[in-house]
């Protein structure tokens, strides 16, 4: 035992000349190794390879004619609506853009009143400066839930009006962008502090504080997010005394929060079960209470293990906002379809719902990223 | 061990400095612990005097972890006493907390929290369950920090350190709550050799400052060295204590008699 040891602490002979560093040979690394390792390495992956090339390119090649070269980016307007006859000439070779060009503005507000569509262009914006300061690790501290409160509150009053001037608008007016990102930024921001609540519930000693969470998870998860939109739209107003009435959107507003807040919950508890029981131990031995266990030891690692899960229902939420259809909300993905109506623009749906989606890839790619991001962030202390 | 043999060679007499005139820091009586059907601790009865060092062993599973995991709660008995600084735990949370406050504890697998710095690690109970101002913890911590030899580390995350140097950190976050009593569960005995022994020094250190402690450990070098009562415990009960040289000279029982042959032979 000793002679291994003595053995294994004498210093290796170290090469003659260090000052020659030898490098590997060129065809074992680099970007033509590479290559020839991956996509060339027998006949038939060659083969392959060239095929799918084939495909790629001319799938490419396709698209860049239809979204650009072929493409019409206006029409003209005369006194009997927009004349999309060059549009319909083209028969599909080619994007016909002009229908984003005339119903962008519907597309992104719906049917808010013309004149006053500054109001929820400045909410959309708002909205993206408050989601860049949050996503900013040094905005971190208490400040921020009031500059949350300070920003929703504008929004509400930019929407509404009838304050400081503004017209009041009925929520029934409301619609496009605006609403999917009221939906989706109130959903989350309630949902996710509501479901480390019924996490931590669902994991409490106290048989009755467990007994509801995992009712609540339960038969919230038990049932599709469109019946409990219904539950909220239809049947919700038929329990409520006569004359009192609840904003629909409110409504549905609720029933995604409490929707969400149950998927989120589980993946909450999964990241406190993942922590080892010793930090658990740790915390109790140095008297810390439970909520100060639970704020400064447990939630902080368990939060950093389920990012990925977390933003993962983040962005499923984000798009399932769009089920308010079915309710006569009027959202992202409504405003679009709604846009196609008009017999002028009839068959032009690809290129509106291509226009939609995008907004939709936008919103949750930057979700994605920003997610990668704060991971590898966060978890630099596992690092070496 | 020879640094261990020169520190606890300074001062040969304190070794019997333990006061057991006082009040104990600890008392269990008759205490008895039950998973399920399995009787863990039976009758368990052990007085531990104030600045008095407690060395327990035994075989693994015979109960050793489990009864210093009772003194401060972190597994519930279920019959007998437990008297700790004059407070006796109950279901009552706030004398928990109070036990708590006064008992630190030091672990095998050391449960440093990893996304804090050791700072961190060591001012947050100060800060949070003292009510300590932050500058004033992070003097102490960096006090207690230079004490177990490494302050350089302390902007440091644990998962950057030795398993020996984490341990060091989590018995200066233990102290830095200046807590009457310590508890060590197995400190060493996930570490890799070399590093036993910094381990070992640290706690014959503040062995020597006269802490009240109780220690689960297989390392008998260090019972000898700075134990004041040595407790052999075996399937839930305690066999036999008395003092290190009588423990490891003259074992009365069959069953110590063995455990020793055993970890004698193992080493």
């Amino acid at each position: 035992m000793a002679e291994i040891t003595a053995e294994a602490t004498t210093p290796r002979e170290v090469p003659e000349s260090p000052a020659a560093p030898r490098r590997p040979p060129m065809l074992a690394v680099g970007p033509i190794a590479w290559l020839r390792a991956n996509l060339f390495s027998s006949w038939i992956s060659t083969a392959v390879t060239l095929a799918l090339a084939y495909l790629i390119v001319r799938w490419a090649i396709g698209f860049v004619d239809w979204a650009f070269i072929n493409a019409i980016w206006s029409v003209p307007v005369t006194e009997q609506g927009p004349q999309t006859q060059a549009c319909r000439a083209l028969d599909h070779a080619g994007a016909c853009w002009a229908v984003i060009t005339e119903k962008h503005r519907f597309i992104l507000f719906g049917t808010y009143p013309y004149e006053e569509h500054w109001r929820p262009a400045l909410c959309i914006l708002l909205f993206i400066g408050l989601y860049v300061v949050s996503a900013m690790r040094r905005f971190w501290r208490p400040a921020l839930g009031l500059i949350w409160l300070a920003t929703l509150l504008l929004i509400g009053g930019l929407m509404w009006g009838g304050v400081f001037g503004l017209s009041y608008v009925p929520q029934e007016r409301w619609g496009g962008l605006v609403i999917t990102l009221i939906l989706s930024t109130f959903g989350i921001a309630l949902a996710f502090p509501l479901s480390i609540l019924v996490a931590l519930g669902r994991r409490s000693r106290m048989p009755a504080i467990k007994l509801l969470c995992v009712l609540y998870v339960e038969l919230i998860r038990g049932v599709p997010l469109i019946s409990l939109l219904f539950m909220a739209s239809v049947m919700f107003p038929l329990f409520l005394p006569e004359g009192v009435n609840f904003d629909k959107l409110l409504r549905a507003q609720v029933a995604i929060i409490l929707f969400a807040a149950a998927y989120l919950a589980e993946v909450v508890r999964g990241g406190l079960q993942a922590l080892p029981k010793g930090q658990y131990e740790a915390a109790d031995a140095l008297g810390l209470s439970f909520w100060q266990k639970t704020g400064f030891i447990i939630l902080p690692q368990a939060l950093r293990l389920v990012i990925p899960p977390l933003v993962n229902t983040f962005i499923g939420m984000f798009k399932d906002t769009s089920l308010v259809l079915i309710i006569g909300i009027f959202d992202l993905l409504t405003a679009g379809k709604t846009a196609i109506i008009e017999p002028a623009w009839q068959g032009f749906g690809v290129e509106v719902y291509f226009a939609v989606a995008l907004i939709y890839f936008i919103f949750c790619f930057a979700m994605s990223r920003y997610s990668q991001n704060l991971e590898a962030e966060l978890n630099r202390h596992r690092v070496r | 061990m020879s640094a261990t043999t020169d520190m606890a060679g300074q001062e040969p007499q304190i070794a019997s400095a333990a006061r057991t005139d006082g009040p104990p820091a600890i008392l269990l009586d008759k205490v008895n612990k039950w998973y399920g059907s399995m009787h863990v601790l039976r009758d368990i009865s052990l007085n531990v005097a104030q600045s008095e060092r407690v060395v327990v062993c035994g075989p693994s599973g015979s109960g050793k972890s489990t009864m210093i995991r009772c003194i401060n709660r972190l597994e519930q008995h279920q019959e007998g006493r437990i008297v700790v600084d004059g407070m006796e735990l109950s279901d009552d949370l706030r004398s928990l907390d109070a036990i708590r406050r006064e008992v630190g504890m030091v672990f095998q697998s050391f449960n440093l929290f990893p996304h804090l710095t050791v700072l961190d690690n060591c001012t947050l109970a100060p800060i949070w369950v003292r009510r300590m101002p932050k500058k004033e913890a992070e003097a102490l911590a960096m006090d207690y920090l230079e004490r177990v030899k490494i302050p350089e580390q302390a902007r440091k995350y644990p998962g950057q350190l030795s398993g020996g140097q984490q341990q060091r950190v989590a018995i200066a976050r233990a102290l830095c709550m200046k807590p009457k009593i310590m508890l060590f569960d197995e400190p060493t005995s996930a570490l890799d050799p070399e590093m036993i022994k910094e381990v070992l020094d640290t706690m014959v250190m503040l062995a020597d400052t006269g802490m009240t402690m109780i220690c689960v450990t297989h390392e008998m070098g260090f019972a000898r060295q700075v134990a004041d009562r040595v407790v052999f415990m075996d399937r839930g009960e305690i066999v036999e204590a008395g003092v290190p040289d009588q423990i490891f000279n003259d074992p009365k029982t069959e069953r110590l008699k063995t455990f020793l042959s055993q970890i004698l032979r193992g080493h």
